[in-house]
């Protein structure tokens, strides 16, 4: 251990730093994509056992291997470039997707000091990443030279559009709550207890923005950008191999990543739910008071659950008409939001409400 | 050289390139895309001058919403380009005679003689608590508040003109109310006919 220790002193500062900041970024990013690779398992699994049918059992116990054994044969198969589509752009599109799903991690909060970057503009920084993840989806219908994958982008950009504002609004409604853009600061206004998160006095921007971001990552009841039963597979119907792959992942990503914002956003984030609930002489018991108490994993059940909601969604609800998406975000989602932003403002002009005790 | 000296020279000649293909490519849509390339090259520099929160709300509104709208349109536009390059060497003189023009005016609007560093000096350096976005709220909700409101009410008036030049009720169009859709029962659109097996 002395010896680590002062190798690591005799190291410049600056490498010091950009070692820290990539160990860092490490430690977020591979259980995220492990968690990715599960996700897709629990997915079938849990949809499966939703339909009375086993999912995958085969690779593996209990099927254990199977997005393992997804990645490998992806991995192995041709990358088909179609004819006369554009190569750069073709190969960029993946990338394009898959990037920002995962920039945007750089700002969760997973504890008090967990962040990678502890920004103060983080809600902003949210928001216009999120906003960047169209361009790889318009770029590969563009750019594979296929009506099906066009016609897929095209839908998939006025959805993105149109569900942005909405999401926009609700997440106006959490900072006016919480008085910041950080969102550790977001996640600390919260505190004292499950009836002190912000899901209850922001109500209908919680299901506003719930909804929103199925949308916005195109799941199913809102999957007319893939559309299988009209458009084959929408925008990435041209891809194939790893790159269909990254399409893949970047999907899955942005689920996790909707679901922790959720998380923070609106049930507060790694704040326990029972403080101020049960005695304070609860939390000093030597596991039981660690389990009960604010921690990580309170964070990660959050996130686990309303991913749980995506897939559950997945697997009961049939796939809007698209006159009927646009008409659900523009006239409905819209003027919920401006309508719960005035009561909001009302409130917080009376000190009303239970976040400003 | 300092590394945040090349930071700026490499965006400021990203942003650059970006801008120059923008009017040189021959495929629209490649050239929206170096727009948004320049926006983002911007966003970088804005970030340098410590302006965080101009430069995300740059990417928020340009790259995420105006541009997507601009490659929405571009890409569904089905343009012969031969046509718009004919007449380039004609009218080209007139071109350069502008742009000469405009430069001559931006170097002695914005020269050394008004903005140089002893007109202006380089702003002190802020701390690390420094907030961008809450400066910026506090200047415009107290001092600037009358132009931010009348800015925000033109733009109103604006996005309602809009809708209302664009909105017109066709005929031929067919509509659905979800509304009533929701309401039907079963009574009025199933009917049971009981009838023998054949």
């Amino acid at each position: 251990m002395e010896h680590i220790t002062t190798y690591w002193q005799a190291l410049p500062p600056n490498l010091q730093l950009l070692l820290f900041n990539v160990g860092k970024v490490l430690a977020v990013m591979v259980p995220l994509m492990l968690s990715v690779a599960y996700l897709t398992y629990a997915e079938r699994k849990i949809i499966g056992f939703m339909q009375v049918r086993m999912g995958p059992s085969r690779v593996g116990p209990k099927g254990l291997l199977q997005p393992i054994a997804d990645g490998v044969k992806l991995m192995f198969k041709e990358v088909i470039l179609p004819a006369n589509a554009n190569r750069f752009m073709f190969y960029l599109a993946p990338v394009l997707a898959l990037g920002p799903a995962l920039a945007a991690w750089a700002v969760i909060p997973f504890n008090e000091v967990a962040v990678i970057a502890d920004l103060d503009a983080g809600l902003l920084y949210v928001l216009a990443l999120t906003s960047m993840a169209v361009y790889g989806v318009i770029i590969a219908g563009w750019a594979s030279n296929s009506k099906y994958a066009f016609l897929g982008a095209m839908r998939s950009a006025a959805q993105i559009v149109a569900y942005e504002i909405a999401m926009g609004f609700a997440l106006v409604g959490v900072l006016m709550a919480s008085g910041s853009l950080n969102l550790g600061k977001i996640v600390l206004a919260q505190q004292g207890g499950l009836l002190n998160w912000f899901w209850l006095p922001l109500f209908p921007l919680f299901m506003v923005y719930l909804i929103s971001g199925v949308a916005e990552t195109n799941r199913a009841p809102f999957d007319v950008a893939e559309g299988e039963s009209e458009i084959v597979a929408g925008f990435h119907v041209e891809y194939s191999g790893i790159a269909f792959a990254l399409f893949f992942l970047a999907e899955y990503a942005n689920i996790i990543m909707i679901a922790a914002l959720t998380a923070v956003m609106f049930t507060g984030g790694w704040l326990s739910p029972f403080t101020g609930v049960l005695p304070a002489g609860v939390f000093q018991w030597p596991v039981i008071g660690y389990l009960l108490g604010d921690g990580v994993h309170w964070f990660l059940l959050k996130t686990a659950s309303f991913i749980f909601i995506f897939l559950w969604l997945r697997a009961t609800f049939p796939r809007y008409r698209y006159d009927q998406i646009m008409r659900l975000g523009w006239k409905v989602f819209i003027p919920v939001t401006i309508i719960w932003l005035s009561v909001e403002g009302v409130a917080a002009y009376y000190r009303i409400g239970p976040w400003f005790d | 050289m300092s590394f945040e000296l090349f930071v700026f020279y490499l965006f400021a000649a990203i942003m650059l390139f970006a801008a120059f293909r923008v009017i040189t490519v021959r495929n629209p849509v490649h050239a929206a895309l170096f727009l948004v390339l320049a926006f983002a090259s911007s966003s970088a520099l804005w970030l340098l001058l410590e302006a965080e929160f101009l430069a995300i709300t740059l990417i928020l509104v340009y790259v995420g919403a105006v541009l997507v709208l601009f490659l929405f349109v571009v890409m569904m536009l089905d343009i012969n380009l031969t046509p718009l390059r004919e007449g380039f060497i004609r009218y080209l003189p007139v071109a350069v005679l502008i742009a000469i023009v405009m430069v001559a005016q931006m170097v002695m609007v914005l020269g050394p003689q008004r903005f140089g560093l002893d007109q202006m000096p380089a702003p002190p350096r802020q701390p690390a608590t420094y907030s961008n976005t809450e400066e910026l709220g506090l200047l415009l909700y107290t001092e600037y508040l009358y132009p931010f409101e009348i800015a925000a009410l033109i733009l109103l008036v604006a996005i309602i003109a809009a809708i209302a030049l664009t909105m017109r009720k066709r005929p031929e169009t067919k509509y659905q109310n979800p509304g009533e859709q929701v309401t039907v029962k079963k009574q009025e659109r199933l009917r049971i006919v009981k009838m023998d097996s054949e």
